[in-house]
């Protein structure tokens, strides 16, 4: 006769306001096979764990089931607690009757009820349970880090400080990301490149970051501590290690009328470039859409120009250069990939979103992006940090700045706030104000979101000193009228029209997903909101974590974020990173399937159908060595225990540790009973 | 393109015009129009600002009738009665009490099923048969597309083309040869139904969309309503009064494809507006003349 302890939980008012937990407790007491019941206010705390422990102890229990939260939640802290006084932790198991049941009804004498048969499920699953033995895998000390932006860098620098091995992954051809664009920064209004520069530098310069700009992941395989990725290393034309920078390439290209990706199309840049001049690595690349002798082999098939080769005195230029695939092996990933801005023009290139074709963006030249904005404030911008029309090159006397274009709009289908432009909004009004004098700013607002530490202070700095005047309303249209661009809106506090010819207009645009970050993601086996910002593991208590073990999450790829936050992110994640690489070996569960080698006839639907390729193929042979038969085998590294091999075996000869036909056909009949 | 035809009261009316052009290019583009048995008044203004269940009844009476007699779609020509019908539609579909309530008035059988569609959205649909039918090059013709408030707004009611930035009634400009220029007054309103309650409101507001679509170069404009073209044609003289300045002719966009069509002004209704048209039909035969010299 098994002898099983009940252990109801009152989650101080949580369970028990809904449900009668005397009455489960008492229920449960009569269960055939329950030797020992009773409920406690939290079982989670120190007492309530002592609880436990000591009714294994004096009541010689051979199983328990704890009816609380979800096994998600405390289901570690309860085998641990079983372990500790000598019970195997695999013949604990949780009943959730608080997320199943006490939260969700109302109907007390209901909800008692199906608390109780949720708790007689699990004890006639536990009936069943086999003592296991966690699994223990090897950890590879390495990380992984896509993404080299503000996040990407802190990650990378952090780790390697910490002393593990980093390998950083940079789409673009330099490290930097957004911030790099930006002039100076709020609350604090320091200069972008000032900050950011040095930690680029020791990004290079670390002995322990191996930095592969211009790459891309092109694949992901293997589980946590054993990650093997590959990197497309995309052909630069340039060979890095011969390249000393010296600039002379550049200098000879005759294609000079690129608009800058790194300008925001406000400057130009040559067709081999550095995106700016403080780029790390200081290595040029070769745009090969726009260069005149990649044209032309495309064209006629001959090399046309070469002036760079023949520029480059060291011999770097290579315009044979194939783009080239390296492997790493990686114990734990942080996607740091960040974010794009939201396209502000009518064609959108993502089904369900709109835009504001009636702000003249793109058809209106004086009409920019805060992005655009900044590089007209920085000094190493196209202006040297005047702020001056990109139509004439006046400088504006009038300037209109519009908050949430795309944010929070639900008709262009974007809900969520995008964070960081309320804050920069205010930070362009100033700047502005300190570049043009006796120059008025005014901005349309929706409400003011300004809830860090300074923020708040920093935007009444705006209004009250440097006199940018808030209008609460949105814009409803403008349009170029001679030399001005008319501003039509509405005050919602005077609910009056207001009329602004203004010289500027500034669009405070919405914080995007990157395009295709869905293709990243799935290769990562990470979940993504229908934004396609990823998900953490939990949004309170596991932010950079996600549901797949060894991947983290640092700034915007997981929401808007501005550069404290992803700071902070990235930080997060990288000791959580060096947590993981703090032991040789890693734990695992061992809820993972397991072939019973008699029945397997070697069919392979489980290998067919398996997402993480972890069936393997075993031979059977007689003592002589004769081949009896193929069958398959699960590696438990591999295996995530999802239990889809289960539900397709023909056989039936594949079960899921912990989850096996017995356990949940004694649940089922516990119910139907 | 088989449709229940709504024709409301305007198109017998005051906009016999718009009927009548209508009618002439639907043959060439393969339009069957079957007009809806026993229709009745869709309330327009009065009903909803009286009374928001007789403002959804009287629509959704059409609708049923349209449904009974098989239409998948009814099409209102009329900017008022799209928008009335439209809305009837809409709500019902959102909103379960207001649904049952109509239909038990209605004692009739009503699944709500029948689409409801605009002159601007039909038109567009017949894009690709319009190039092909056109004979006459509209190509002198500089023309200022008015959307008016009922066509497209509410948004979630119309649906068919961007509320804030349309392009559809452009797209059909230019399937007409004719040039559809860059104006700013598109989707401002004429005054609706307050031509006769506050004319000066809507001679203000009709002198400034007239105004402008003159600054952005137009020979005419091109409406899809019958309260904008009566606003438009009708008060113009009132709104020249003081600046007197010249004419300019309002255009319904059927007779506008009708004449890429090269059928006459006679059948297009061209002689029954307050403002000649003659100085854009002027264009039209300077651009036919343009046209042979090639």
């Amino acid at each position: 006769m098994p002898r099983i302890g009940v252990f109801i939980c009152h989650c101080g008012e949580n369970i028990a306001r809904t449900v009668d937990v005397k009455r489960v407790a008492e229920a449960l007491a009569e269960h055939p096979g329950v030797a020992y019941s009773t409920d406690y206010k939290y079982m989670c705390s120190d007492p309530g764990q002592t609880l436990v422990k000591q009714a294994i102890v004096e009541h010689k229990l051979d199983g328990v089931v704890v009816a609380a939260c979800s096994p998600r939640m405390h289901e570690k802290t309860f085998r641990r607690a079983a372990s500790s006084a000598g019970l195997n932790p695999y013949l604990c198991e949780m009943a959730n009757i608080r997320e199943h049941c006490s939260w969700i009804h109302e109907d007390r004498e209901e909800a008692t009820q199906k608390a109780i048969e949720l708790t007689r499920m699990m004890v006639e699953k536990v009936k069943y349970n086999a003592p296991m033995q966690a699994i223990r895998i090897p950890v590879e000390k390495r990380a992984l880090v896509i993404g080299g932006g503000i996040a990407g860098i802190q990650a990378a620098l952090d780790l390697a400080d910490g002393g593990a091995e980093v390998v950083l992954v940079e789409k673009e051809p330099s490290i930097g990301g957004h911030m790099s664009q930006l002039s100076e920064t709020f609350p604090t209004l320091d200069c972008s490149q000032c900050i950011l520069t040095p930690r680029m530098v020791e990004v290079y310069q670390h002995p322990r970051i191996k930095l592969l700009t211009f790459s891309e992941v092109e694949n992901v395989e293997g589980y946590i501590g054993n990650f093997t990725v590959q990197i497309r290393r995309k052909a630069r034309s340039v060979d890095e290690d011969l390249c000393n920078g010296c600039g002379d390439c550049i200098a000879s290209c005759p294609v000079k009328k690129i608009p800058s990706e790194f300008e925001c199309g406000l400057g130009k840049r040559t067709a081999i470039y550095v995106p700016f001049p403080q780029a790390v690595p200081n290595t040029p690349t070769l745009d090969r859409e726009n260069c005149t002798l990649f044209k032309s082999r495309a064209k006629t098939g001959k090399d046309a120009c070469m002036r760079c080769q023949k520029a480059c005195q060291r011999g770097a230029i290579n315009y044979n250069q194939q783009d080239r695939i390296e492997e790493f092996k990686v114990g734990a990933i942080v996607v740091a990939t960040g974010f794009q801005l939201y396209k502000i023009t009518k064609e959108q290139p993502r089904p369900g979103i709109s835009g504001y074709g009636e702000y003249g963006y793109g058809t209106v030249p004086d009409v920019i992006d805060g992005l655009q904005f900044e590089r007209l404030a920085s000094a190493s911008g196209p202006t040297a940090g005047k702020i001056l029309r990109p139509s004439d090159g006046k400088e504006p006397k009038k300037i209109v700045f519009l908050q949430c274009i795309g944010s929070r709009d639900c008709a262009k289908g974007i809900e969520y706030c995008s964070k960081i432009c309320c804050m920069y909004t205010a930070k362009h009004a100033m700047l502005y104000r300190h570049k043009v004098h006796g120059g008025q700013a005014y901005v349309f607002y929706m409400d003011i979101r300004a809830n860090g530490k300074g923020y708040d202070e920093f935007v009444r700095r705006a209004i009250e000193e440097d006199g940018a005047k808030y209008l609460r309303g949105r814009v409803s249209k403008l349009y170029r009228d001679g030399e001005v661009i008319k501003v039509h809106g509405f005050d919602t506090l005077s609910s009056e029209p207001v009329v602004i010819d203004a010289d500027m207009v500034v669009l405070a645009t919405a914080m995007r997903a990157q395009p295709n970050i869905e293709a990243l993601a799935q290769k990562l086996s990470v979940s993504y909101d229908k934004h396609a910002f990823l998900n953490e593991a939990h949004p309170k208590l596991r932010p950079v974590e996600t549901n797949t073990a060894g991947v983290f999450l640092a700034g915007a790829v997981q929401a808007p974020r501005d550069i404290p936050d992803s700071v902070a992110m990235a930080s997060a994640a990288a000791a959580k990173v060096l947590d993981l690489f703090s032991a040789d070996e890693l734990e695992r569960e061992p809820t993972i399937a397991k072939v019973d080698a008699t029945i397997c006839t070697g069919c392979f639907h489980c290998e067919r159908v398996c997402p993480y390729g972890a069936v393997e193929h075993k031979e059977i042979r007689d003592r002589k060595g004769n081949l009896i038969k193929v069958i398959a085998d699960v590696n438990p590294g591999v295996c995530q225990g999802c239990g889809t091999c289960v539900a397709t075996c023909p056989s039936k000869s594949v079960e899921l540790q912990g989850f096996t036909d017995s356990q949940v056909f004694a649940e089922i009949n516990a119910l139907m009973g | 393109m088989k449709l229940g035809y709504y024709p409301g009261c305007s198109m017998h009316g005051t906009a016999r015009e718009f009927d009548e052009s209508l009618q002439a290019i639907a043959k060439p583009l393969g339009l069957e129009l079957t007009e809806l048995d026993d229709w009745s008044c869709c309330g327009a203004t009065s009903a909803h600002a009286t009374n928001r269940l007789l403002g959804v009844a009287l629509p959704a009476r059409n609708l049923a009738l349209a449904e009974q007699q098989g239409f998948k779609d009814v099409f209102a020509p009329c900017a008022a009665c799209y928008s009335r019908l439209a809305t009837a539609r809409h709500e019902m579909q959102e909103d379960a009490k207001l649904d049952a309530k109509v239909k038990e008035i209605l004692k009739r059988p009503f699944s709500n099923s029948v689409g409801v569609m605009n002159i601007v959205e039909v038109l567009r649909g017949l894009i690709p048969q319009i190039k092909e039918q056109a004979v006459q090059p509209l190509s002198e013709l500089k023309v200022a597309c008015y959307y008016g408030c009922l066509l497209l707004r509410p948004a979630e009611i119309t649906g068919f083309d961007d509320a804030e930035d349309p392009s559809s009634m452009e797209d059909v400009t230019r399937a007409t040869g004719a040039t559809p220029v860059e104006w700013r007054m598109r989707t401002e309103c004429c005054g609706g139904s307050f031509s006769l309650s506050r004319t000066g409101s809507v001679v203000r507001l009709g002198r400034a969309v007239i105004n402008d679509a003159r600054a952005a170069g137009a020979n005419a404009i091109v409406v899809a309503c019958p309260m904008c073209h009566s606003n438009l044609d009708f008060r113009q003289q009132a709104m020249g009064q003081r600046e007197g300045a010249t004419e300019m002719p309002i255009l319904y966009l059927p007779q506008l494809v009708g004449l890429a069509l090269g059928l006459s002004p006679q059948t297009l209704g061209l002689k029954r507006h307050f403002v000649s048209t003659q100085p854009v039909l002027e264009l039209v035969a300077a651009g036919a003349a343009k046209g042979e010299v090639k």
